[in-house]
């Protein structure tokens, strides 16, 4: 019985997942549930655990604790290739010895192979280099064909590790949005491990934020961005300006005619805006993001405001 | 003269003087006639190669690449699983790779008269066989094929185990995750990914131990007694107690045309052969 079928629940459940290496705790207690369908990013610093939770999922390692749910069957005790998951790997592990075909097809059998490998080469826009090896290809294409690889596969979840950071920039941008459209068109739930936030943000309908191998907050992006739980979920999504245990971001900083009384002392551009850092009479610093042509002068003195719904109060 | 030219001279000049000459020497005489006393006489002849197609000298030809072929299949049945081992043995694989070199520290000559003390009817494992009371005549394990099959298979492992070791032990371990990831079982990965991509370590290793295990000589020699006569076997004889030079230099010669032809059909196009 195909249990995509049968199962309403979460796509992928982690019950108290712990990873233990040789005297180092590489994830510790996480637990988390992953929504048919959806676009979830496990984003943390590297280190943090997340490409050790990933393998969990693929299999490649087994819990120390806890428990991998998958459609409702549980599969932490399955090797990699009795999963119904499949991977996209940071450097793609495309085999070199095979054609960008012969790669798609790998884990296919029976009647409707080829079909399947056109469509999927067709998904992705690689029809035409079907015999070419991956050493013929470019970093993007190569990222396309991995992805075409694990699609084809049809898996009830697919994991991506990293698979951005070996792009050149501006390709990045570009291929995110692909990738955006592409988990939208066929419908299968993402799993996308990255350290980048940014990324993070601008993809996901999830985002669960990890720190020394604990998952620190899970929600939507705006959520996690807009009310962090934590210190360290709030620094690490974007710039904080922190005045005791209160926290405001930079854009929610504006400078007025009145408000608190600082004095500027940097201005530095960053093409689209521009940051003001300031320094408050209580000798604490402070950012403002403002339009270019609103820029004040080092030296001057402001006034800086923000309405306190933007505010975030922690310990 | 370029500073290159001065160090590549003393390689080359021993090259030529422990190559070249002796090969064109080699060649001159099997193009002369048999001395009666050894050594080489005019005038000019044809008839030690045509000889070497009488069906005697053509079957030991054949049986020759007939054991060096079993010897390498052995060896690359017995070398892949112990490469694959050591190479995936993580820090202890310098201790395994050491074990494997081991044996080229005694000379071959004494390995190969360990095994005739081994085999032999009054050998070590005759005697226990025969004090267990598990047999009463002696097995007939030295003076044959077997055994000059068993000297080569153990005498050029590491030539197969070395080159199969470099080349798994640069497999990306990525790539085995992959094959896993996309339904491939452990036997299957081996098939699909591991052997097609250590082709290349194994065709270097079967030239390594084809190559010599064809032109043995020492192995037959002792291990095979008088019932095994192989192309090295042959051509020695025919220097010594034969005392026919032409024909040993041209049965020499056939045997390194072989070799050379084998390589060749080894070398696939634009790829290095070792």
């Amino acid at each position: 019985m195909d249990p995509k079928r049968t199962h309403d629940g979460p796509v992928l459940e982690l019950r108290a997942v712990s990873k233990e290496f040789a005297a180092h705790q590489a994830v510790s207690e996480v637990s988390l549930e992953v929504p048919r369908g959806s676009f979830f990013s496990l984003v943390g610093p590297s280190g943090c655990g997340k490409t050790t939770l990933l393998r969990l999922i693929a299999g490649f390692e087994t819990p120390t604790t806890g428990e991998v749910w998958l459609s409702g069957q549980r599969i932490d005790h399955l090797p990699p290739y009795q999963r119904n998951v499949n991977t996209v790997f940071q450097s793609y592990a495309l085999f070199p010895h095979l054609t960008v075909a012969g790669n798609v097809a790998f884990g296919l059998r029976g009647d409707d192979t080829s079909t399947r490998v056109a469509r999927a080469l067709d998904q992705l826009q690689l029809t035409g280099k079907e015999s070419r090896r991956p050493d013929q290809l470019s970093g993007g294409e190569r990222q396309r064909v991995a992805l075409a690889r694990a699609l084809v596969m049809e898996p009830e979840l697919l994991l991506l590790d990293e698979p951005l950071s070996a792009l050149d920039p501006l390709l990045r941008k570009q291929v995110r949005a692909e990738l955006r459209d592409l988990q939208k068109r066929v419908g299968i739930t993402f799993l996308f491990v990255t350290h980048d936030q940014e990324e993070a943000l601008a993809l996901s309908d999830t985002i669960a934020v990890m720190d020394k191998s604990r998952v620190e907050q899970v929600g939507p992006p705006r959520e996690v961005y807009c009310r962090p739980r934590t210190r360290f979920v709030a620094n690490f999504l974007g710039p904080m300006n922190w005045i005791g245990n209160i926290g405001v971001r930079p854009e929610s900083v504006r400078l007025a005619s009145d408000g608190r009384p600082a004095v500027v002392t940097n201005v530095v551009y960053l093409g689209s805006v521009m940051h003001v850092e300031a320094r408050l009479e209580t000798g604490e610093g402070i950012i403002a993001q403002v339009a270019p042509d609103q820029a004040p002068e080092a030296g001057m003195g402001v006034h800086v405001k923000w309405s306190t719904e933007d505010e975030v109060r922690l310990p | 003269m370029k500073i290159r030219n001065v160090f590549l001279a003393p390689g080359a000049i021993l090259s030529i003087v422990t190559m070249v000459v002796p090969l064109a020497i080699v060649g001159i005489y099997s193009l002369l006639s048999r001395g009666a006393y050894g050594g080489v006489e005019l005038p000019w002849a044809l008839e030690n190669y045509t000889r070497l197609f009488d069906p005697l000298y053509a079957l030991i030809f054949l049986k020759s690449v007939w054991i060096a072929a079993i010897a390498t299949a052995l060896c690359l049945l017995l070398g892949f699983p112990l490469a694959l081992f050591i190479a995936r043995s993580g820090p202890r694989k310098n201790l395994w790779l050491a074990l494997v070199i081991l044996p080229f520290w005694t000379s071959f000559l004494i390995r190969t008269y360990g095994w005739m003390f081994l085999l032999r009817d009054t050998g070590l494992i005759n005697t226990i066989l025969i004090g267990a009371g598990l047999i009463r005549e002696p097995l007939p394990l030295l003076y044959n094929d077997g055994a000059v099959i068993l000297g080569l298979v153990y005498g050029y492992l590491p030539f197969m185990v070395l080159p199969l070791y470099a080349t798994l032990e640069r497999l990306d371990a990525r790539l085995l995750e992959a094959a896993a990831d996309l339904g491939a079982r452990p036997w299957e990965s081996l098939r699909r990914v591991t052997l097609p991509l250590c082709a290349g370590g194994i065709r270097a290793g079967a030239i390594l131990v084809f190559v010599p295990c064809l032109g043995t000589y020492l192995t037959s020699d002792l291990l095979g007694g008088s019932k095994t006569v192989l192309i090295g076997n042959l051509v020695q004889n025919q220097f010594t107690a034969s005392r026919d030079w032409p024909f040993g230099a041209a049965s020499s010669l056939l045997l390194m045309a072989v070799a050379m032809l084998l390589l060749m059909a080894a070398k696939r196009k634009g790829e290095e052969l070792l």
